[in-house]
C-alpha cells in the first residue's frame, strides 16, 4: 500500500473526518484566544477554567441521570459549557477587584472543579473512569451532533477574537487607556474570558480539560518567538495549532497513542526546537543605526565649532 | 459662554480605603492651556484619572463638554497621554499597533477606513516613522512616551490630557512636541498638563492650578518664573529649523499660600 493510498483511506473514514474538522477548528481558534489570554498576563485562566468545567461535566451528568435521559452524558458538553462561562466571569470578577488575589481565585478553581467533579460524578452512579475520556481527550468518540457543536461554538469564538480583535488588544494592552477612552472594559473583558470558557469547552473533546491550556498557551509561546506584532503572533498561533492538532491526529490512526496527549507533546516538541533555532531563524532586523537620526540632545564642546545649523551656537563665557 | 470643556464640582476619591482627593472643583473653558502642577503624590494623576473616568468618583460630578461621563461622554473628542507605559505585556505589539487603539473609543469598536495611513501619520508626527513596525517593548522609554503621544494625537482630540508627556523626553523632541502642542492649541483645542517645570510649555500656558495634598492650592495665572533658568547661558537646541524658536522655560516654584 503507497502512501497515497494510506492518506485516502485516512480521508475515507468517517470518523476520521469528523474528528480531522474538530481538529483542525480547535486548533484554529484555541490560540487566537490564547493570544489575548497572554496578553493579559493569564496564561493559566484555561486551566482553571478546564477544572471547572470538569464539575459542569459531573453536574450535566447528575442533572442526566436524574431526569433519567439515555445516555447520561447527554447533558455533559452543556453542563460545561455553564461551569466554564460561569467560572471565568467570577475568574474575571476577581481580578476587576485587585490584581493580587487573581491567582488565589485560580487556585481555588483548580481545586474545587476536580474535588466537585469527582464528588458529583459519584453521586451521579458514575465512576471516575467516565471523567478520564473527559480529563484527557476523546476525539474519536467524536458524534455528529458534537461536531456541529464544536464548529458552532469555534466559528463563534473566532468571529469574536478576530472581528475585535484590535478593541480586545486595547484592553489588554492598556486597560487605563481603554477606560480614558470610553470603551466598555468590562464587557470587552467578559467577552475575552466567555469565549477562554466556550474554547475551553470546544477543545474538551480533542485535548481534554487538562490539556486545554496548552493548545491555548503553547502555539503563541511558539509564535511570538518569531512574530513582532499582535496579529502576526495571533495568525501565527493559529496556523501552528493546526498544523499541530492535524499532525497529531493523523499520527494516532497509525499509532495507537492517545491523541490529546500527541498533540501537547508536539507542540511542546516545536517550541523546542523553535527556541533553539530562533537565533539563526529570526529575521534579522534591517541594518541601520539603531540609534535615531537626530540632533544631539547634548551639546559637546566640539559641536560649538561644527558649522551646523542646527545646533544654536553657544556663546563663550569668556567673550 | 460656550460649555465648558471640563466642569467638575465638589469631586472627591477615595484609594485604598485614603481620601486622595477631595472637594475639588475645576472648570476649564474651551481653548484654555492648564497646567496642573503639585509634588509628588498630591493627587495630579489622579485627578486627570478621575476626570476621564479611569477611577471611580466617591463625590462629585464630572462633565466633559457638558455630557456626563459615560457611554455618552464624546470619547472621540479625548486624547490621553498616561503617565507611563503599563508593564510588559506577554505579547509583542507594534508601535503602530498601539497606535491603531487609540482610534477606538466610546462604542466604536472597529477602526474605520483609513485608519492605517492616519496611524502611520500620527506616529510620523512625532518623529518615529521608521519604528512604526518595530515592537514598543524594544523602544527607548522616550519613545515608548512618543508612541503613547502619538496614540493620543490619532484622534484629532479637541481635548488633549497630558500626564508629565515630556519627562524622559530629549530637548529637540521636547520642542517639537510643544510646537504640536502650540499647533493644536491655535486650532481651538484645549490642553490639561501635568508638569513639574513649565519648561518649554511655559509661553502656552494661561492659567495653573496647584494641588496639595487632594485639594486645589491655587488657582490662577502661572507662577513666575524664578530666573536661574531663564539666563542668558540657558540656550535651546532645536531639531529643525523654527521661525520662532521655543523660549526656556523658567522653572517653577511652588510658594503659594493657600
Ligand atoms: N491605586 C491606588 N491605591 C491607593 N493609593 C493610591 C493609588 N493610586 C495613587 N494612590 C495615592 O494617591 C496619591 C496621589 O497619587 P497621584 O498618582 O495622583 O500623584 P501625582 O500627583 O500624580 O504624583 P507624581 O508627581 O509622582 O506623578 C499618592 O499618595 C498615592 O500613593
Ligand atoms: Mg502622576
Amino acid at each position: 500500500m503507497t502512501a497515497w493510498d494510506q492518506v485516502l483511506e485516512l480521508l475515507g473514514s468517517p470518523l476520521m473526518q469528523r474528528a480531522l474538522l474538530a481538529a483542525v477548528l480547535v486548533g484554529a481558534a484555541a490560540p487566537v484566544v490564547g493570544t489575548f489570554l497572554v496578553q493579559r498576563r493569564m496564561a493559566l485562566l484555561g486551566d482553571g477554567i478546564g477544572h471547572v468545567a470538569l464539575t459542569g461535566v459531573a453536574l450535566g451528568w447528575l442533572v442526566g441521570s436524574w431526569a433519567g435521559l439515555v445516555p447520561q452524558d447527554t447533558l455533559a458538553l452543556p453542563g460545561a459549557v455553564v461551569a466554564a462561562v460561569v467560572g471565568s466571569i467570577v475568574i474575571e470578577l476577581v481580578r476587576e477587584r485587585g490584581r493580587t488575589s487573581g491567582d488565589l481565585a485560580l487556585a481555588l478553581m483548580f481545586y474545587g472543579g476536580i474535588a466537585g467533579g469527582v464528588l458529583l460524578i459519584k453521586l451521579a452512579g458514575g465512576t471516575n473512569a467516565n471523567l478520564i475520556s473527559y480529563l484527557f481527550g476523546s476525539i474519536s468518540t467524536v458524534s455528529t451532533a458534537d461536531l456541529w457543536w464544536t464548529a458552532a461554538l469555534a466559528v463563534l469564538v473566532l468571529g469574536v477574537g478576530v472581528g475585535l480583535r484590535t478593541a480586545l488588544f486595547a484592553v489588554s494592552h492598556d486597560e487605563e487607556f481603554a477606560r480614558a477612552s470610553g470603551l466598555p472594559v468590562r464587557l470587552l473583558s467578559m467577552l475575552v474570558a466567555t469565549i477562554a470558557a466556550l474554547t475551553v469547552t470546544i477543545a474538551m473533546r480533542v485535548v481534554g480539560l487538562l490539556l486545554v491550556s496548552a493548545l491555548m498557551i503553547v502555539p503563541v509561546a511558539i509564535a511570538q518567538l518569531f512574530a513582532r506584532s499582535f496579529n502576526r503572533t495571533m495568525t501565527l498561533a493559529s496556523v501552528i495549532g493546526v498544523v499541530v492538532s492535524v499532525a497529531g491526529l493523523v499520527l494516532t490512526y497509525w499509532q495507537d497513542i492517545p491523541p490529546g496527549a500527541t498533540i501537547v507533546v508536539l507542540a511542546i516538541g516545536v517550541y523546542a526546537v523553535a527556541a533553539t533555532l530562533q537565533p539563526v531563524l529570526r529575521r534579522p532586523p534591517p541594518p541601520q543605526d539603531p540609534h535615531p537620526d537626530m540632533v544631539d540632545d547634548v551639546l559637546l564642546v566640539d559641536d560649538v565649532d561644527d558649522a551646523d545649523g542646527a545646533t544654536v551656537r553657544r556663546p563663550s563665557p569668556t567673550t | 459662554m460656550s460649555t465648558p470643556v471640563i466642569e467638575a464640582t465638589g469631586l472627591g476619591v477615595t484609594l485604598g480605603g485614603q481620601p486622595i482627593l477631595d472637594g475639588i472643583d475645576l472648570v476649564v473653558p474651551a481653548g484654555e492651556v492648564l497646567a496642573l502642577l503639585g509634588a509628588n503624590g498630591s493627587g495630579k494623576s489622579t485627578l486627570v484619572r478621575s476626570l476621564l473616568g479611569v477611577v471611580t468618583r466617591t463625590a462629585g460630578d464630572v462633565r466633559l463638554f457638558g455630557a456626563p461621563l459615560g457611554p455618552s461622554a464624546p470619547w472621540d473628542r479625548i486624547g490621553y497621554v498616561p503617565q507611563r507605559l503599563p508593564a510588559a505585556a506577554g505579547v509583542p505589539a507594534t508601535a503602530y499597533e498601539v497606535v491603531t487603539s487609540g482610534l477606538l473609543h466610546g462604542r466604536t469598536l472597529r477602526p474605520h477606513r483609513g485608519h492605517k495611513r492616519r496611524a502611520l501619520d500620527a506616529l510620523a508626527d512625532v518623529g518615529l516613522a521608521d519604528r512604526a513596525f518595530h515592537r514598543v517593548q524594544e523602544l527607548s522609554g522616550g519613545q515608548q512616551q512618543r508612541v503613547l503621544i502619538a496614540r493620543a494625537l490619532v484622534r484629532d482630540p479637541d481635548l488633549l490630557v497630558l500626564d508629565e508627556p515630556t519627562s524622559g523626553i530629549d530637548i529637540p523632541t521636547q520642542a517639537t512636541f510643544v510646537d504640536t502642542v502650540s499647533r493644536l492649541h491655535d486650532a481651538g483645542t484645549t490642553v490639561v498638563v501635568i508638569l513639574h517645570e513649565l519648561g518649554p510649555f511655559s509661553s502656552l500656558i494661561d492659567r495653573a492650578v496647584v494641588l496639595r495634598h487632594g485639594r486645589v492650592a491655587h488657582d490662577g495665572p502661572p507662577p513666575r518664573a524664578r530666573g536661574e533658568h531663564a539666563g542668558e547661558w540657558h540656550d535651546h537646541t532645536h531639531a529643525h529649523p523654527d521661525p520662532e524658536p521655543p523660549r526656556t522655560g523658567p522653572s517653577l516654584s511652588v510658594e503659594v499660600n493657600p
